[in-house]
C-alpha cells in the first residue's frame, strides 16, 4: 500500500488515525499548496494548445484513475474500457439530440447508465477470473460499440452526433479556460473519491480480493457484492468521463471509440504503475502527450513533409515501443522509478535501507 | 446451397485462425492477442516476397510463409521468452502492445492501402460452380483444403511425433516436463512458429481471396471466439467453434442485418463465457486451492 508508507525519513506515527490521514507532513501540506496554485495560474499563461492539452490530460486521468480502481485496486481486468466511455458519451449525446436534455440531467444519467452496464460488465466476472474476464470484457466492448452505431445509423446520424456547449445561466462553456477548470474540478473530484474509497472498509476489501479471492472470502468480506461494486463505481467514473468527452468535443462518434483506445488506458495504468493512483495520473499524462511528442519529434525529421501522412502509423509503433520496454523494463511503471529517485533522497546518505524496513 | 458455401469458407477461414490461438495457449496459456497482426504481416510478407520472386509464384509463397514462422520463433525469443514466469496477464498485454506495434510498422512499410497479392502473384481469383446451385472461389476452395490439411497434419503431429508429444507434456504439466529434460524454451519457440505458421497460411489465403490492408486485424479477433467457444486447449473444439461461429454470423447476416457481422462472434462468446467458460471441450480449470 504505497499511500500509507511513511514519506519522512523516519517513522513518526503514534496513533491509528494518524495513519489513515490523507496529508502527513508540513512538506506535504506546502507542496500540495504550491501545486494548487501552479495549477490556477496555468490556465492563464498557457497557449490555448497546451490549454487543450491539459484538458485532454484531465479527462484521460478520470478514466485512467476509473480503471486503476478496478484492474489496480480490486484485480479485475477490463479490456472493455473504451466501450464504458462511449456508453457515457452516447448517453449524454442521445438525451441531449432526443429530449433536448440539459447537461446536469445528462452527466448524472451517464453516470447511472455506466453504473448499469458496469453491473452487466461485472456479472462475468462472478464466473470468471483472470484472462477470461478481460476476454468478456472485451467482447462487451465490442456491443456496446455496435449499439452506438447502430443507433448512428438508424437515426441517420452516420457521421456523429453534434452536441452544443452546455451553458450555466448566460455562461457558456465554450471557452477553454473554464473547461480547464470545470475538468479539473471534475478529476479532482473523482481522485478524492477514490482516496476516501480505498482508505475505507471498501478498499481493504477490494485489495484482499486482488490478493486472494478465496482468502478474502474466508476472512468474511462478500466477493461477489465487492466485485459488482468495484465495476459499478469504475464505470459509473468512466462514463462521466464519457459524457464530459462529448461536451468538450461538442461531437460524438462510434469511431473515436475504438479498441485502441481500450488499449490506451490499459497502458495508461501500467505505464504509471499497476495499485497506484499517482500511477494512474502519471500514466494518464504520459499516454496523452506521447502522441503530440511523437509528432514533433518527426517534424524534426529530414524531409518531414513525406512522413506527414504515415503519423498514425509511427503513433501506433512508439506506442507498441513503449509499452514492450514498460511491460519488460519496468513493470512497476513510472511511480516505481518516481519511488526509486524517493528512496535515494530519502535514504541519503544510505544506499540500502536498513533490515526490517526500518520501520519500528 | 451459397449459404452453406459461405458458412463452410468462413468456417474454415476461423478454424485455420484458431488453431493458432489453441496452440500458444495449450502449450504456454498465453493468450496471443497478436495473432491478427501477425497474419497480417505475413500477408504482407507475401507482397513483398511476390515482387522478389515475380517468376514463380510457389517460391514466393513458401518464401513467405517460412518467414512468417521465423517471425513467430523471433517473436518468442526475443519477447515472450522474458515473460515466461511472471503473471500470464503481463504475458497476454505484452502481446497486445506487440500488435499494436506491428499495425504500426505495416503501415509504415507497405503504406495503409489496400494491396492485392493475388495481382502481384499473376494469380486471378476465379470462381468455381459447385453442384450447379452454387459458387465458390478458387481462393476459398483453396483456403478448405488447406485448413483440413492443416489440421490432419496438426493431429498427427501432436499424436505421433516426438516433439509433438513433449509438446502436449509441456502443456500439461511444465514443471515435470522440464524435469522429464524436455526443454521448455525450445517447445515454446516451437509454438510459436507453428502458431504464426498456420496464422500466414490463413493471413495469405485470406488476402488472396479478398484483398489486403488493415481490417485482417479484425477477422482475426473474431476467430477467437471460434478458439473460446470450442475450449481455448482442444483443437477439435476450434474446428466445431469455428463453424458454429460462421454459421452464426452468416445466417445473422442473411436473415436479420449485415452490420451484425462484427458483434455475432463477441455475442455467441459472451453467451458461451456465461453458460461453460471453459468451452465445449476444454479443460476446466482446477479448482482454488489456499
Amino acid at each position: 500500500m504505497s499511500s500509507r508508507e511513511p514519506r519522512a525519513s523516519g517513522y513518526f506515527r503514534s496513533s491509528y488515525d494518524q495513519g489513515l490521514r490523507l496529508i502527513e507532513t508540513r512538506t506535504q501540506w506546502t507542496s500540495l499548496i504550491a501545486f494548487l496554485l501552479a495549477l490556477g495560474a496555468f490556465p492563464f499563461l498557457a497557449t490555448s494548445f497546451q490549454l487543450d492539452l491539459a484538458c485532454q490530460v484531465f479527462l484521460a486521468v478520470i478514466g485512467s484513475i476509473a480503471l486503476m480502481l478496478l484492474t489496480g485496486y480490486a484485480g479485475q481486468v477490463s479490456l472493455g474500457h473504451a466501450g464504458l466511455i462511449a456508453a457515457g458519451a452516447f448517453t449524454a449525446g442521445i438525451l441531449f439530440k432526443e429530449f433536448g436534455a440539459k447537461f446536469w440531467i445528462t452527466i448524472p444519467a451517464a453516470a447511472a447508465m455506466g453504473a448499469l452496464i458496469g453491473l452487466i460488465f461485472g456479472l462475468p466476472s462472478l464466473r470468471l477470473r483472470g484472462l477470461y474476464l478481460a476476454v468478456s470484457t472485451l467482447a462487451l466492448h465490442f456491443i456496446v460499440i455496435y449499439l452506438g452505431g447502430e443507433y448512428e445509423t438508424k437515426r441517420g446520424f452516420s457521421t456523429g452526433i453534434v452536441i452544443d456547449a452546455p451553458r450555466i445561466g448566460d455562461l457558456v462553456l465554450r471557452d477553454r479556460k473554464i473547461w480547464y477548470f470545470v475538468l479539473l474540478a471534475f478529476a479532482a473530484v473523482t481522485l478524492l473519491i477514490s482516496l476516501n474509497l480505498l482508505r475505507s472498509r471498501t478498499g481493504r476489501a477490494w485489495a484482499a480480493i486482488r490478493s486472494h479471492e478465496t482468502i478474502a472470502e474466508a476472512l468474511g468480506i462478500g466477493v461477489a457484492g465487492h466485485k459488482l461494486l468495484a465495476f459499478v463505481i469504475s464505470s459509473s467514473m468512466t462514463a462521466v468521463a464519457g459524457a464530459l468527452f462529448s461536451y468538450y468535443r461538442g461531437f460524438v462518434s462510434v469511431e473515436a471509440f475504438s479498441l485502441f483506445l481500450s488499449i490506451q488506458y490499459v497502458a495508461m495504468i501500467i505505464i504509471g504503475g499497476m495499485g497506484s493512483l499517482l500511477g494512474a495520473i502519471l500514466g494518464a499524462i504520459f499516454v496523452t502527450l506521447l502522441p503530440y511528442v511523437i509528432e514533433y519529434a518527426v517534424g524534426l525529421l529530414p524531409n518531414a513533409r513525406s512522413y506527414a501522412g504515415m503519423l498514425a502509423a509511427f503513433n501506433y509503433s512508439a506506442f507498441g515501443i513503449v509499452m514492450i520496454l514498460f511491460l519488460v523494463f519496468e513493470p512497476q511503471g513510472l511511480v516505481g522509478i518516481w519511488r526509486r529517485v524517493q528512496n535515494y533522497f530519502l535514504l541519503w546518505p544510505f544506499k540500502q535501507k536498513p533490515l526490517g524496513g526500518g520501520r519500528r | 446451397m451459397q449459404l452453406a458455401i459461405n458458412i463452410a469458407v468462413l468456417a474454415a477461414i476461423y478454424a485455420l485462425i484458431a488453431c493458432g490461438y489453441v496452440l500458444i495457449y495449450r502449450v504456454s496459456r498465453v493468450l496471443n492477442l497478436a495473432h491478427g497482426e501477425l497474419m497480417m504481416l505475413s500477408a504482407y510478407l507475401l507482397l513483398t516476397t511476390a515482387s522478389l520472386f515475380s517468376k514463380n509464384p510457389l517460391i514466393a509463397l513458401t518464401a513467405a510463409v517460412f518467414l512468417s514462422l521465423c517471425v513467430g520463433v523471433l517473436v518468442y525469443l526475443f519477447l515472450m521468452r522474458r515473460m515466461t514466469g511472471e503473471m500470464v496477464l503481463a504475458a497476454v498485454l505484452t502481446t497486445v502492445a506487440l500488435g499494436v506495434l506491428l499495425r504500426g510498422l505495416v503501415v509504415l512499410i507497405w503504406s495503409a492501402q489496400q494491396q492485392n497479392p493475388a495481382q502481384a502473384l499473376g494469380w486471378a481469383n476465379y470462381s468455381i460452380p459447385v453442384f450447379g446451385a452454387g459458387r465458390i472461389s478458387a481462393a476459398g476452395a483453396a483456403l478448405i483444403a488447406v485448413t483440413t490439411l492443416i489440421y490432419a497434419g496438426l493431429f498427427l503431429f501432436l499424436r505421433f511425433s516426438r516433439y509433438g508429444i513433449r509438446m502436449r507434456a509441456a502443456g500439461q504439466n511444465p514443471l515435470l516436463a522440464a524435469q522429464r529434460g524436455i526443454s521448455l524454451h525450445v517447445i515454446y519457440a516451437l509454438a510459436w512458429g507453428l502458431s504464426t505458421f498456420t496464422g500466414a497460411m490463413a493471413g495469405i489465403l485470406i488476402s488472396l481471396d479478398s484483398g489486403l490492408d488493415s481490417t485482417m486485424v479484425l477477422i482475426g479477433l473474431k476467430a477467437f471466439p471460434a478458439a473460446l467457444v470450442g475450449g481455448l486447449d482442444s483443437l477439435v473444439g476450434a474446428l466445431l467453434g469455428a463453424l458454429i461461429i460462421a454459421a452464426a454470423e452468416v445466417l445473422m447476416i442473411y436473415y436479420v442485418d449485415a452490420l451484425l457481422s462484427d458483434v455475432v462472434p463477441f455475442l455467441v462468446l459472451i453467451l458461451m463465457l456465461i453458460v461453460r467458460p471453459w468451452g465445449l471441450f476444454g479443460t476446466r480449470e482446477e479448482l482454488d486451492r489456499v
